[in-house]
């Protein structure tokens, strides 16, 4: 129970996440919050006004009841916490280390009038935590059988949800992964260094645990067709795609092939998923030189930066707008700055420069300026004319992705924009071809996480209402 | 049943390239020409491209040719029966194109290329088109799958560097005497760069349609990374996605042969701490 009056608790300040400090971590990627610890935790908890009309629940993408795990916090009642969290959300601790809390839950807080507001990220990570660090993660109820199988592509957080979504209510569940391991952008872009791999594959562990079965090196729309997927040799009553976006736009420009350059999934792929940074004792390499240059300023191109610079580069970043419009969490412009990364804003690559050996030497840029805003309120780049040129050994480009066209290409009735971004319907989640439903980047061409989860919960729901009626019309 | 990707065939083709069949049912299940794989060979390893010469829906085999190149090629040369991939996955790329045509087929493979190009042949045959192979190498000694390909084409040219058999020279010189002779409408290569780039120049003023399987350096194969990209037709393409097949005289295999190097530094250290392995 919070015995404090409310403003008493309006008084304890903001308790500060404390951080690997900026000169050790760019040498290591351990994660850069160290985490609280108890007394913090139950401290920062009791911040909590426990409002009547809680905005945070109304601010969170999956409506997680904050004041209910925070209360259980303050108790000192952390697995409760936990287990109050997860009945909304499965993922906490990923979702308390790489959700934008500053854009959510965090930024509607009341608390945030008139001080810092609640740690509700934070907090988050520490349940969690504490549940993984004590072993205390009990493996949640599933229902009795309903003889029904649900295939899931893609085992991304949308994937991940929806399994477990559809396993609690009693359904057999197969996720299909085209790759080797589990855990999408997860594992193949989110560094280390911002969410460590024990935490994802604890919670693939604990979908195994419930029943889900997973198979691995499956590409969906190659090996086998959704048709077939729903038909007598695999029997599956219905689908859910998660298979996100991840097929990188292309920068247009002259030289983009040249050695020397890569896309920000191939770059953090084989560092991450392959383990290029363990090299030569996980054999995928990476090629990279002492100056490597950052080409756009969202999630991923701090991401990338931040990685470049572990590997020991001097890291340049590129954005053809200025700070204010960078599209990265605030955090994480915050924390590649303190980790020396120089930034040249309204600066736009026109032109990559190469040897005779098609290797990259020099990045070609155009000095920008912004024009007034437009209808939109939002200021447009506009080239000045003024060019230069600098030397660079590495460039990784960040532009954002469209969706991959392989299952679209395989299943005609599958309705997609010009982008591939594949239509569902807005109250179900089923898309143009019956009982195929979808879920994450694959409708939104590129969210969030939780965004991505969201999704999957209203869709594993219709999947679930969907078998259950057709049963009815059998019957 | 086998295990996932069990070895149950493995042959030495002719030095450092050797002949598995593999159990990948999911691979093999929708397996069409042209198509490839990437497999693993251990936890900690690398994800190399390979094309398929065969394969068997019903018993869920796949049968794939390796010629030991650098490191994972010869981590996987040296698999026996019995041993298990650490993955393989598939199918991945496109069909080769096929299609009945007034004119003969040419299909030529160089190395591990002829594996690649024989389902090819077969689908071109069963179209009814007149098929003629070509097959390459340096030496009789290193000429790989000549009676299977005698087995589908009408005719099979050998073409070797030295003149051990067949005609001396290259395959553009048995490739030169086919065109001079009859009415080509379809040309596929299949092998290293020099070889296909070749063939492509021949063909060009000749304006016969020429495949090429381009083998970028990939990664995920899934059009996820990149790291296969091309040039085409003056446009960025993805070797896993939109080919491998390209038409060869649209393809900058100038730029093609200089990112097949990117990593060369890289590959020579991987390959010592292979050796340091073997030895410790
Ligand atoms: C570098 C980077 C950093 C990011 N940082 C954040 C962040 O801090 N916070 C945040 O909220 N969001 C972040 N995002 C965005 C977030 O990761 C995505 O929105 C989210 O992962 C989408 O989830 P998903 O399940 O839809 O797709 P993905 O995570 O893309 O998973 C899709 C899975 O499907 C598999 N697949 C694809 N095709 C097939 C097929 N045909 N058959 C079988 N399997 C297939 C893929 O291999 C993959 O494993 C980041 C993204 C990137 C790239
Ligand atoms: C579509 C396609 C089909 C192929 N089919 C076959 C086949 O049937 N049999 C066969 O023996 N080989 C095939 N290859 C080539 C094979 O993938 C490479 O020889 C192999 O990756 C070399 O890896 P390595 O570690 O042994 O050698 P490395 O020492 O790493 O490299 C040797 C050379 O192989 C190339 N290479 C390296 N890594 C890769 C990679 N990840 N992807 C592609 N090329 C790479 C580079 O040009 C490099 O210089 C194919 C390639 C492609 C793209
Ligand atoms: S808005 Fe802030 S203070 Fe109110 S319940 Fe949510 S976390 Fe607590
Ligand atoms: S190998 Fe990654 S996109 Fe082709």
């Amino acid at each position: 129970m919070n015995t404090l009056k409310p403003k008493e608790r309006m008084q304890i300040q903001r308790n500060e996440m404390p951080e690997q400090k900026p000169e050790e971590r760019v040498h290591n990627f351990n994660e850069v919050p160290l985490g609280f610890d108890p007394e913090m935790a139950v401290l920062e908890a009791t911040r909590c006004l426990d409002c009547k009309k809680p905005e945070c629940i109304a601010g969170c993408p999956v409506g997680i009841d904050i004041p209910g795990f925070l209360n259980k916090i303050v108790d000192q009642d952390f697995a409760g916490a936990a287990a109050k969290i997860r009945e909304t959300n499965f993922l906490p601790a990923i979702c308390g280390r790489v959700c934008p809390q500053d854009q959510q839950c965090e930024l509607v807080c009341i608390v945030g009038r008139k001080n810092k507001p609640v740690s509700i990220g934070y907090l988050e990570r520490f349940v969690s935590d504490y549940e993984r660090d004590n072993g205390i993660r009990t493996t949640p109820e599933v229902a009795p059988p309903t003889g029904h199988s649900m295939a899931v592509v893609g085992s991304g957080p949308a994937g991940l949800t929806a399994a477990y979504e559809l396993r609690k209510r009693g359904h057999e569940v197969t996720v299909f992964e085209a790759f080797h391991r589990g855990g999408g952008v997860l594992v193949y872009g989110i560094p280390r260094f911002r969410l460590p791999l024990e935490v994802i594959d604890e919670d693939i562990r604990t979908l195994e645990e419930m029943g889900v079965k997973f198979q691995y090196d499956a590409i969906v729309g190659k090996s086998m067709t959704l048709d077939e997927l729903m038909g007598p040799e695999f029997g599956f009553s219905s689908i859910f795609l998660g298979t996100g976006a991840g097929l990188p736009k292309m920068l247009g420009i002259k030289g983009e092939n040249l050695n020397g350059i890569y896309s920000a999934n191939e770059y953090l792929t084989r560092i991450y998923m392959m383990g290029a940074l363990h090299f030569p004792e996980y054999v995928t390499p990476i090629h990279q030189g002492a100056k490597v240059g950052v080409i756009g300023a969202g999630n991923t191109a701090m991401d990338v930066a931040r990685t470049a610079k572990r590997m020991g580069a001097e890291v340049t970043v590129y954005y053809r707008r200025s700070r204010e419009e960078a599209p990265a969490r605030k955090e994480e412009l915050r924390h590649a700055t303190e980790e020396f990364i120089n930034f040249k804003f309204l600066t736009n690559p026109v032109e990559f420069i190469g040897d005779e050996n098609y290797t990259l030497k020099a990045i070609k840029c155009e000095v920008m300026t912004l024009a007034e805003p437009d209808e939109s309120g939002r200021r447009k780049p506009i080239g000045t004319g003024e060019f230069f040129t600098e030397d660079v050994d590495t460039v990784v480009f960040s532009l954002g992705c469209n969706v991959n066209p392989i299952i679209a290409e395989a299943t005609p009735e599958l309705k997609t924009d010009k982008w591939g971004v594949v239509s569902a319907d807005r109250g179900t989640l089923e898309t143009s071809k019956k009982g195929v439903f979808a879920g994450g980047d694959i409708i939104t061409g590129g969210a969030k996480v939780i965004t991505a989860m969201g999704q999957a919960k209203i869709a594993a729901q219709a999947m679930h209402d969907y078998v259950m009626s057709l049963e009815m019309e059998t019957a | 049943m086998p295990k996932q990707f069990e070895i149950l065939y493995r042959e030495e083709l002719v030095p450092k390239t050797v002949l598995f069949n593999v159990y990948a049912p999911l691979a093999a299940r929708a397996m069409q020409a042209g198509q490839f794989i990437i497999l693993r060979v251990t936890e900690k390893g690398e994800r190399i491209p390979i094309s398929i010469s065969g394969w068997d829906s019903e018993k869920g085999t796949v049968r794939i040719i390796l010629m030991a190149a650098g490191r994972t090629s010869t981590e996987a040369t040296l698999l026996q029966v019995g041993d298990c991939f650490q993955d393989i996955v598939g199918p991945l790329g496109r069909r080769s194109h096929v299609e009945e045509l007034p004119g003969t087929v040419v299909v030529i493979g160089g190395g591990y290329g002829t594996g690649a190009i024989l389902p090819t042949a077969r689908d071109m045959k069963a179209l009814g088109n007149k098929v003629i192979g070509i097959i390459g190498a340096r030496s009789d000694n290193l000429l790989l799958l000549e009676d299977e390909m005698s087995d589908i084409c009408d005719e099979v040219f050998i073409t070797t560097n030295d003149g051990s058999k067949g005609i001396q020279g290259f395959v553009t010189h048995a490739l030169e005497q086919i065109v001079n002779r009859e009415t080509v409408s379809y040309v596929l290569a299949v092998g290293p760069v020099p070889m296909m780039k070749a063939v492509s120049e021949m063909t060009r003023p000749l304006k016969i349609q020429t495949w090429v399987s381009l083998n970028a350096i990939m990664v995920d194969g899934t059009g996820m990374c990149g790291a296969c990209r091309c040039t085409v037709g003056d446009k960025t393409r993805f070797a896993c996605i939109h080919g491998p097949d390209f038409n060869g005289h649209e393809v900058d295999f100038a730029e093609l042969v200089a990112r097949q190097k990117m990593f060369l530094k890289e590959e020579k250290i991987a390959m010592d701490a292979l050796k340091i392995e073997e030895v410790a």
